[in-house]
């Protein structure tokens, strides 16, 4: 049969003869701002409040999004705020389906970040925005194990959230104990949800700690609050200090290996590199840049215009081509090396003198 | 002799001169720092109306075996090229739409619907001309290598002809754009990288060949018996955005009020006299917005070399801004309608085809320059000057 011979990509490939220099998706989407797979967009269905602070935010991608994120990923969003693009990065809380026509992310609006803020209270149904592929290992495996704690703090449920959305669409809800803290029983995102959950599913314990009469939950409380704490695998997501906190004491018990740990910020764990000149190539300018700073902080120092999305090597918005020099990469210390290798320019540094094509 | 010895500078001190700098660094502070939400819905909207008058001219040409639609669609599809070209292309590569970082609408990523590749444009347009506006010798946009534009330019009897070429080169005008920077006198003096060349040429098969087999072989195709007619109007509407883009562009810096400077005049140029030199190498043509949409607001000339990065949507406002400010300091600012600038520009053509003894200068108060001497520069011997005119790709990544 013809249809079988005819792949979609032939068809684009023939299409984008005609479309030149433009690609057929170009046009497609006057006709409907989601057909299109150029970069990956998405269209705002919903804006679900579900506390004072925090709204859960339904997103139907377009073209080119594939519906297997694993349960606990990120996605990064991309947000036109005075008529330029911000990223960041937010857990999925949805649950994976591969039938599935939206994801959702939910966001809680930070007093400092007013990306957050704007996407809690100023985003309406119908905004297209853009989206980064999901990412992160922040997972739970299939099938699961026996015994899981789960550590979560403030907004850090919604990884945890699509974990337990997951396990209970399944059907495979293991032993799971839940300690959750929030300032508040109405700051507690999802509270009613998992109270019914843990009424469905009697393996499933709730522990809610909230802070402004509780107090915190300190690691000398893991004893009462979960007493078998060391024989689950656990995953903790939250502030860190808090995470700090449970990063030392699952060290201490030599449990290290048991603890997946989420955090939201840039973590450079890789040496530092030598730093040098960089020398951006299409506008002639030069920065010179140490060992600490990375090519995209030297790209903006000089006033170029980088582009950027995550700044933390998840969205791949800021990947430039390395013309020649190497670079190193400050998550791993790996060193990357030209010509023409294409690099995350937000989470490498100059290993000596580097050239970059903007 | 330094730009501060041109006779329109001579009343401004040292200090009055770095003041007008200081003030033109203001407007571009102020218009950076107000870049918004409505500077980013005009450009997508004007990405929006191309496109969709575009795809409307294509499909109005598959029944171009109609008279009215051929030339309905022709029109169409010729209106759509010019503001892809003019408002959008141009502006896109010049990075004035960078800020928003969408990687959809960025310089490095813009190519537009013409023969010439992007890339090369970049060179020949954001470094070459950009930096060296009107400088004798640096300038390859000084009568674009085929026409004498200076009477600095030394004559030569196949000048004569400048009136064919004029004619040729205006409606040709996307192909001779398309050779502009491969610098075909340095290719005959065999003074060329073969590098280089290989790449650059490369780079115009390519382009050439998409380009050239849409228009005249796939969308004639689609449209069976049409074909021809189909042919033609893309042929029509490729005219049109020729003759258009050649009228405004030869309007930027022919018209008699912009000046043309010397190697000696540019020397230990600061940033201040740089400004001076856009402003009086460029001449503005006034107008209704629609013609400055279409123009690609280049009817800002002005304002566009003085900010060649900032929106061209805001080059009105900048203006409003920049005038007065020549009035204060006592700079010239050349304008008129389009017709009286074109005019100027079909004098100056046909008067240079002959030898300077048979005509006179336009400007009598200026003592005859020496000639300069014929060829390019390479781009060794021209330094980087701004960093503010967009993106190009330098000759070391070839």
């Amino acid at each position: 049969m013809v249809a079988e011979r005819v792949s979609w990509a032939g068809v684009r490939k023939v299409g984008a003869r005609l479309t030149t220099p433009l690609h057929p998706d170009d046009y497609l989407s006057l006709i409907n701002p989601l057909w299109t797979a150029r970069e990956l967009r998405g269209r705002v269905e919903e804006v679900i409040p579900e506390t004072e602070d925090a709204a859960t935010i339904v997103i139907r991608p377009g073209w080119g999004w594939r519906y297997d994120h694993r349960p606990g990923q990120y996605v990064g969003i991309g947000i036109q705020v005075k008529g330029k693009f911000h990223w960041r990065s937010y857990s999925v809380s949805s649950p994976p389906r591969r039938s599935g026509r939206t994801i959702a992310i939910t966001v809680r609006a930070m007093p400092e970040g007013f990306l957050s803020e704007h996407l809690v209270s100023g985003l309406s149904p119908g905004t297209i925005i853009r989206l980064a592929a999901p990412n992160g290992d922040f997972v739970l495996p299939d099938p699961p194990p026996e015994k899981i704690l789960f550590l979560v703090g403030g907004s850090g449920i919604t990884p945890v959230m699509a974990m337990l959305r997951t396990l209970d669409r399944r059907g495979t809800m293991p032993d799971v104990v839940l300690a959750y803290s929030s300032p508040t029983k109405e700051r507690m995102i999802f509270r009613d949800e998992l109270l019914a959950l843990s009424e469905k599913h009697e393996r499933l314990t709730l522990h809610e700690q909230h802070t402004d009469s509780d107090g915190m939950l300190e690691m000398k409380d893991l004893d009462r609050v979960c007493p078998d704490w060391k024989d689950r695998e656990t995953w903790a997501c939250g502030p860190s200090p808090m995470l700090d906190a449970c990063e030392e004491h699952w060290e201490q018990a030599g449990l290290e290996d048991e603890l997946h740990l989420e955090r939201f910020t840039l973590e450079l764990g890789g040496d530092g590199a030598e730093g040098g000149t960089v020398t951006f190539s299409n506008s002639n300018k030069t920065q010179e840049a140490d060992g600490a700073t990375t090519l995209l902080e030297a790209g903006e120092e000089a006033g170029v215009g980088m582009p950027y999305g995550c700044r933390m090597g998840i969205c791949h918005t800021c990947t430039l081509t390395l013309v020649e020099g190497t670079v190193r990469d400050l998550r791993s210390g790996e060193e990357h090396s030209g010509p023409n290798e294409p690099i995350q320019t937000c989470i490498t540094a100059a290993a000596g003198d580097c050239t970059l094509d903007i | 002799m330094a730009i501060a010895d041109v006779k329109e500078y001579t009343h401004l001190s040292p200090e009055e001169v770095e003041e007008l700098g200081r003030e033109l660094d203001a407007i571009r502070a102020d218009i950076e720092e107000s870049r918004g939400d409505d500077d980013a819905a005009y450009i997508n909207r004007m990405i929006t109306i191309q496109r969709r008058l575009a795809a409307a001219g294509r499909i109005t040409l598959f029944a171009s075996k109609y008279k009215p639609a051929f030339f309905a669609g022709a029109a169409m599809l010729g209106v759509a090229k010019i503001l892809e070209n003019m408002e959008i292309g141009h502006n896109v590569m010049h990075g004035q739409w960078d800020w928003m970082n969408d990687p959809e609408i960025h310089s490095s990523t813009w190519d537009w619907d013409t023969a010439q590749p992007g890339e090369q444009w970049k060179h020949s347009h954001n470094y070459v001309h950009h930096q060296f506006t009107n400088v004798l010798g640096y300038d390859n946009d000084i009568g674009y290598g085929v026409l004498r534009m200076a009477r600095e330019q030394r004559w030569h009897p196949v000048n004569l002809g400048q009136p064919i070429y004029n004619a040729l080169l205006a409606s040709l005008f996307q192909w001779g754009v398309a050779l502009h920077d491969l610098d075909l006198e340095a290719i005959r003096k065999g003074k060329k990288d073969p590098e280089l060349m290989k790449k650059q040429l490369r780079q115009i098969g390519r382009k050439v060949s998409r380009q050239f087999a849409k228009d005249y072989l796939l969308f004639p195709a689609l449209a069976g018996p049409a074909f021809v007619q189909t042919a033609k109007a893309n042929a029509t509407a490729n005219l049109m955005r020729n003759l258009w883009s050649y009228m405004i562009i030869f309007c930027g810096h022919f018209p008699d009020g912009a000046l043309h400077f010397t190697e000696e005049e540019v020397e230990d140029e600061s940033r201040a006299e740089w400004y001076l030199r856009q402003m009086l190498g460029s001449a503005n043509f006034q107008g209704s917005p629609l013609l400055h949409i279409m123009s690609g607001n280049l009817g800002y000339q002005i304002e566009h070399h003085l900010f060649p990065d900032l929106p061209s949507n805001r080059y009105a406002e900048i203006s409003d801004r920049v005038r007065p400010l020549c009035e204060k300091y006592g700079i010239p600012y050349t304008t008129g309608p389009l017709y009286k600038q074109y005019g100027q520009v079909l004098r100056t053509i046909h008067k240079l085809a002959l030898p300077n003894k048979f005509t006179r200068p336009t400007r009598h108060d200026y003592p005859e320059t020496p000639e300069v001497p014929r060829g390019r520069r390479d781009d060794a011997d021209r330094p980087t000057r701004r960093v503010e005119t967009g993106g190009w790709t330098s000759r070391a990544s070839a």
